[in-house]
Order: structure tokens, then sequence, then C-alpha cells
């Protein structure tokens, strides 16, 4: 059992197990830090998606929080200015590679994308940047699932839960702009060795992976 | 860790004793040693050698032919060195197939040194100068590149007659913590980069917990311009692999890799003949040198991404996963190669291990400056004369080696400016010519040391333009993980490129600054967190050519393609010449009625050929800007 120790989060005392990472801290404490790639049990996390940052004291500049363990006499901002311009940009970037309708999204209503846009007071459209979106086929082989490429933000949730579940039927494919989510041999779901256990969609935070109605 | 320390150094100088009798006969003779790297090879050394081998036979003379490295003069490669008994050895350089066979006949089998062709004597004499005596010798200090180009790569003893792997033997004989110290001690920087210290590096993984550590070479030298690694693999890989056997003692590793690019080649089979040779004379495997520590090497290629040359995602490589980083901390001191203990340091770094070992911290603090001591490795390439691989003590100003060292600028043209430290570096303007060059006083002008790519503009070079090259190489490099750096350098590339069209709007410069802040701030790696250092070194010194761009549509260097017209200036133009439009590919130069030439605008691709072909002629071939619009001028 980890000792226990105290920190502050935007003037609230918390306690938590030393060495947890700051993020699920928060989360736990209702304290909300946008997040889309965090997976709580997984020992190295991503922090790919650039969106959790907090400041901390004594720290010079601000950090992921789901890569902080956290120590005794912690103590953490989740908005200053340099934390909110940082996440309003990579919030930005990751709209102009997402395909925005949301009325049309089955995801409207659920989308973690509107409920950080709704927490920090973004705009779900592209203000300052241009659109890098190329339309992708969506994957409707399955039937009863959706895969639309063109809304996945490359969190990586489908491809964690995929892999506990079915050992890797999908994973991260390409570099750079072109990197995402494909089968192997980017076969569509059903030609793949999909079972079908629909936990990826579960998972996604957005409208990527969606239940067909 | 107890070492027999007194065998150690018995077992080192049975080997030195036996090297020294080997090469002993070398100066008896007449030899020829012909620069074989890369750089030579794509300047033709291969034929050359190959003429020295068939003059040399036809002629049946005595000498032995020996391929070596680079010295690090790219300008007039290929390279050779003649030593026949009774004459200096000198150097010549741009050597081709003719002069190869004059050096025969004329030198080996006559006495006439073909001073002709001669570049400088390697020691002084009464005939002709050396190196020393031209200004690039005064103003470089050799450390690392000090046996380029002179001894044979693939030949062990050559190394170790001249002291090589007495370092090895000097560590073995303290114990682990002490060469720590003495690395502390020289306050030796990281050289791929970031200039962190080493020692303290070492000293982290050797204290962290841990039975199985392991010892990394970072040879995925990857920056355009840059090809420093590269010549130091493949002119003196034994004193790199000397550097990561004495790392590997010092931090308590037996397993030690090099991760070089598969681009490379000679290097890896060079690398490749070198350990093997290592390993035959007991210097790396079991018991090294008859201690108990035991070491072996393995060579890992990458497979061309160049965010693998950041230490996680090189990590990654080697495990077997994608080439992509992943957060630090920890870092791979404490965690690294299969979650074990790891130090990755640079070709250069471990190959000044080396000398620090044998020569001391002291030695090394007295060359450089005090923060930085030791010597800086630059690729010096671009608009110089003396393109190269040059080697001067850190603190030496940028105005002296690009002026001095490299004597100056191509074709008289104005200096511009110089771009530092490749994609993650910047470009600085005039005013910082005087600037001495050490980690800190670049960080701080906004540049970078990076892996020491220095390329040199002048005025015809458009800014923004080499801000574009380096962000698009960059952006093409991410390996996508990050949000900031997967999409943000694409933001940017595609600003960049607007504005290099003309199709830019003022506020994009501050568009671009604020991307540059949070894409530096947010990104996940160095890669990321580096690639807006052009972009915003550029704005910072070269802001009124961005403006031009976008306010008058001119490329003020008359570079950017879209917003330049090839005309024919009728005053210099002459009626009796047609060169050029035998020189263009798409027939859109013609002959006007009065014999004079003239361009269809509408035709023209902008190839550049009429304007090359017309320039030693009359020059009549001129580039504008702002454009001309097709059919503007026409009086054909």
């Amino acid at each position: 059992m980890a000792n226990s120790v105290t920190i502050t989060i935007d003037g609230k005392q918390i306690s938590a197990a030393e060495g947890d990472k700051l993020l699920w801290v928060a989360l736990e404490n209702g304290i909300y830090i946008p997040h889309l790639c965090g997976i709580k049990e997984k020992e190295k996390p991503d922090a790919s998606c650039r969106l959790c940052f907090v400041e901390v004291e004594g720290m010079a500049n601000p950090v992921t929080s789901c890569t902080l363990p956290v120590t005794d006499g912690m103590v953490v901002k989740t908005r200053t200015e340099r934390v909110d311009r940082l996440i309003a940009t990579g919030f930005e970037l990751l709209l102009t590679n997402h395909r925005l309708g949301c009325a049309k999204c089955a995801k409207n209503g659920s989308c973690q994308l509107q409920k950080i846009a709704k927490e920090r007071g973004l705009k779900l459209r592209l203000t300052r940047l241009r659109s890098v979106l190329k339309e992708m086929q969506t994957d409707d082989s399955l039937g009863s699932v959706a895969f639309d490429p063109s809304r996945c933000v490359l969190c990586g949730q489908c491809v964690w839960a995929d892999r506990k579940e079915n050992k890797g039927n999908i994973g991260f494919i390409r570099r750079g702009i072109s990197r995402k989510v494909s089968t192997f041999g980017e076969v569509p779901l059903a030609e793949s060795g999909c079972t079908r256990c629909g936990k990826c969609v579960e998972v996604c935070p957005v409208g990527a992976l969606v239940k067909n109605s | 860790m107890s070492v027999l320390g007194t065998d150690t150094q018995k077992t080192y100088q049975e080997l030195k004793d036996q090297a020294v009798q080997a090469v002993e006969g070398l100066n008896t003779k007449s030899y020829v040693l012909v620069g074989t790297a890369t750089c030579g090879r794509a300047a033709g050394a291969l034929n050359v050698l190959e003429t020295f081998r068939s003059e040399i036979g036809k002629h049946n003379v005595d000498a032995e032919i020996i391929e070596v490295g680079c010295m690090g003069h790219c300008y007039a490669e290929p390279m050779v060195i003649v030593y026949k008994p009774g004459f200096p050895k000198i150097c010549y350089g741009s050597v081709d197939e003719g002069i190869a066979t004059r050096l025969v006949t004329d030198f080996l089998v006559n006495d006439d040194p073909c001073f002709d062709f001669a570049m400088a004597a390697l020691e002084p004499n009464d005939f002709f100068p050396t190196f020393e005596d031209f200004p690039r010798g005064v103003y470089e200090q050799k450390v690392v590149l000090s046996d380029c180009g002179l001894i044979a790569p693939d030949d062990i003893e050559q190394y170790i007659a001249r002291d090589g792997y007495g370092g090895l033997a000097k560590a073995l004989s303290k114990e682990p913590e002490r060469v720590i110290t003495e690395v502390k001690d020289s306050n030796l920087r990281g050289r791929g980069g970031a200039g962190f210290p080493t020692g303290v590096k070492w000293e982290i993984c050797r204290n962290a917990e841990g039975d199985t550590k392991y010892v990394i070479c970072n040879a995925d030298e990857g920056d355009p311009g840059a090809f420093i690694d590269r010549a130091l693999l493949e002119s003196n890989p034994h004193q790199l692999i000397e550097g990561l056997a004495i790392a590997a003692y010092a931090i308590g590793a037996s397993q030690g890799y090099i991760y070089v690019r598969a681009e490379y080649p000679l290097a890896i089979e060079r690398l490749k003949t070198a350990i093997g040779q290592a390993r035959e004379k007991g210097i790396i495997g079991n018991s090294v040198m008859g201690s108990n520590f035991s070491f072996d090497i393995k060579i890992f290629q990458g497979s061309g991404a160049f965010v693998c040359g950041e230490e996680t995602a090189l990590i990654a490589s080697i495990e077997g996963n994608a080439g992509i980083p992943n957060h630090r901390p920890p870092f791979p001191a404490v965690s690294g190669l299969h979650g074990k203990p790891t130090i990755i340091n640079n070709v250069k770094t471990l190959s000044y291990i080396t000398h620090i070992i044998r020569n001391g911290a002291e030695w090394f603090k007295s060359i450089g400056t005090p923060g930085t001591p030791g010597t800086a490795v630059f690729a010096l390439a671009g608009k110089v004369v003396g393109t190269g691989l040059v080697e001067v003590p850190m603190g030496t100003t940028i105005r002296t080696l690009i002026y001095d060292v490299a004597d100056g600028i191509k074709n008289e043209k104005n200096f511009k400016a110089v771009q530092i430290g490749g994609p993650s570096g910047g470009c600085l303007p005039e005013s910082s010519l005087d600037l001495p060059i050490d980690f800190d006083s670049l960080q701080q002008a906004g540049a970078m040391m990076g892996s020491g790519g220095l390329v040199v503009l002048d005025e015809e070079d458009c800014m923004v333009e080499i801000a574009r090259f380096f962000l698009e190489f960059t952006q093409n490099e991410s390996c996508g993980k990050c949000t900031f750096c997967r999409l943000g350098t694409k933001q940017m590339l595609d600003i960049l490129t607007d504005i290099t069209k003309g199709k830019g709007k003022l506020e994009d410069i501050d568009l671009l600054l604020e991307l540059a802040v949070d894409i530096k701030a947010g990104s996940l790696c160095a890669l990321g967190k580096t690639a807006p250092n052009p972009v915003l070194t550029t704005i910072r010194f070269f802001r009124d050519e961005y403006e031009a761009h976008i306010t008058e549509g001119r490329c003020p260097a008359l570079m950017c393609k879209e917003l330049i017209t090839y005309v024919i200036d009728e005053k210099k133009c002459s009626k009796l010449c047609d060169a050029c439009i035998g020189s263009c590919p798409v027939e859109a130069v013609y002959t006007r009625s009065d014999m004079l030439k003239d361009i269809y605008l509408d035709k023209c691709v902008k190839c550049d050929n009429c304007l090359v072909t017309c320039l030693p002629l009359y020059q009549a071939v001129i580039k504008v800007s702002p454009p001309i619009e097709a059919g503007g001028n026409q009086n054909g």
C-alpha cells in the first residue's frame, strides 16, 4: 500500500496515494482536466493527446497530468493563462483534422470533444486554423458498427481495448499526418479478426467508432 | 567489480608492441592513402583507387595502397596522400584518374612530387606548405577528427600503434567510479544536440538499481546537411568502440549497441570489421584485455525514421516496436532498453571519451570555453568556399568559422545568414557573426548546436523558403503520435507554403509565432519541441522578407518560383548568340524579329537553365520579382 500524501489542486486539499498519476487523482476528486488518450491502467501513459496540461508549483513549464506522479505537498493549478492557451491550441489543432458537424454525429451529446469545449469555453469550430481534413471512407463492413476515420482523434483507446480483448486486431499505422487506426493490411473490419466484442466502441471518446442505429 | 589493473596494462602493452611492430614497416617504402569514405566515393575515389592499383601494378612500383577515411575537405574530394621515402607526406586534392596516373609515373616512378596538384604537406619541409600554414589549419584543433583520413579504419594495428585503446586500458585499471569522476570533471557535454553533461548521465545510470545495464551509441544521424557521425564511423570506428567500452565499464554494462542508420552502409561495414578485429584482439568480448570486465557490441540498423535519433524512440526501435517517442521521465538512464538503466551517447560524445580518459580531464578543459570545454565539429555546407568537416575549439566565433576556416562566401556574394543545428536549429543573421560558438550562446541566440550541421546562406537564399524547407522536413518526419507535432507542424507548413506562393496574409506571421510557441511547449518529444526554431529565428531576424512576400508579392532573394519571372535584358542580349534557346526544355525562349531573344512567360517553367547558360556569356537573363503576369509586356 502506497503512502498517503496530501496535494492541493486549485486550492482544494486532496489526499491521494503517493505515485498515482495526477490526472486520475483530480478526476476522482471531481476536478475536471481535459483528456482523451489517458488510460488509467496503462503503466506507461501515451501522453499523446496533449490536453491534460496543468501547472505545478516549482515546475518551470506546464506538464501533462497523466504522466505526473503525485508527491506530498504538490500544489497544482488546472487553470492558468499558459495552461488555457496550450489546451485551446491543442484542442483547435485536433479540430483541424476532425470532421465536424455534431448534429449528424452519433456521439452528439456524449462526445468528449464537446465536453472539453463546454468545460473550457472553447468553440467547436476552427477560429484561427485551417482544416487539413481529408475525407476518408467510413468502414461500415460490420453492419452493426461504423468506423469513421475522419472523426478519429488518434487517442488510442480502441487500440488498447482491442489489444486486451482480441490481442491486437487494430493498431496504429503510418506516420505523421498520415497516422491512423487500422486493421492489419487495412482490410475492412469485417474481414479482419474482429470478434464484434464492441469494446472499442465503448471506449471511443468521439464519433469515430459508433454503433449503427 | 575488481579489476586486475596491472595485468590489463601488461596486456595492453603487449598489444601495442605488436601493433607498433606491424606498422613499423610502413614508412620504409612508398604508400598511397586514398580517402574512400562515402564523401570521397561520391566524388570518384573508387576510380582513383583503381587507377592507382593498375598503374602501380603496371610500373611495378613497390608501394602499398591503403584505403582511409575522410580528412574533412569536402570541396577537394577525392583526396589522396602519397608518401615516398625521402619526401614529406603530401596530400593531393580533387584527384582524378589522370592525376592519379601522373602521381604514379611522375612521383612514385620518378622523383617529381607534382606540386601542381598538391594541397599541402603533412609535415613541415623545405618545399611545400603544410595544412597549418593555411588559415583553416591555424584555427582548427583536431581531437576526434585527428586520425580521420590518416589511418586505415579496417586495420586495428594502425589505431593501436597510435595509442588506440590506451584509454580503455587506463580506465580498466581504475575503479568505474573514478572513470565517471574523470568524465564529470572534464565537463564534457553530450554532442548529440542538447548538451547534457555526460558524466552526470553516467552517474545517474551507475547509481540506478539493476544488475543489467546497457550502453547505446546513437549513430542515427539524420539532420539534412550533417555528416559528422558518418565520417567518424567510416574513418575511425575504433575510436568510438573504445569510448563505448569505457562507458560500459563505467556504468557497469556488459552489452552495448550501436544504433546506426541503414542509409550508412559503408559505416556499418567498417564498424563490423572493426568490432570483429577488436573481438579477435580480446579488446571486447569476455575478459576485456585480461580483466574481469566483459563487454560486447551489437550493431542495430535503423530503418530511416529521423525521430529514432530521439532516445526513447531509439529504444522502442531496438525493442522491435515502432520508432515512436515516449514520455520522459523516466529517463533512459533510470529505465531504458527493456526497462533497464541505459545510457545513450552520440558518436562524437563517445569519441571524445576516448581522448578524455587517455589525456585527462584537465587537458580537455584546457580546450574551448569553461561552460563548454573541448572542440566543436561542424559539417560546413552551403555557400562557403571551403565546405567540409571542421573541428574548432568551442568559443570560436561564427565569423572565424565562415571567413577564416571556410574561406568565405562562394562567388563573392554577400553573406545573409547561417543555419546552425539543422531542422532543430535556427538561422542567425550577420549581427550574430561574432557570437562565440558553444551550447549556451547558440541557445540564447535562438539556434542550437544540434548535431553540428552548419549551412551558410547568401543573398540568393530566401529565408521564408529556408524556414519552409526545414519545416517540411520535420513535418514529414513527425511520428504523428502527439497532437502538437502532428497537426501543428502541418498547420505551420501550410501557412509558410502560402507565403512563399504570395498567398500569405499579414496576420499569418503572428499566427506562426503563436503556433510556434505552443508547439514548443506542447509537444511530447524534442522533435516537436524544436521544430518551430527555424521559423522563429527567421521571423525574428528577417521579418521584412516575410512581409515583402505577403504585402508586395515579392521574394527579395528571387528564389520563390511563384514570385519571380525570368526576363531577358535586351540591352545585354546579343543578336549573335542563341545559347539560351538551346537550353530551354519547353521552347519558351525565342528569337524576336530584331534577333534579340525573349521569353514566352506563359510557357516558361522557371527551370533556371537559360539564366545559368547566359551567366558566363552576357548575363542577359535575369529574374524579377514581383512576377510579371503572362501577357503583360509581351511583344513577340
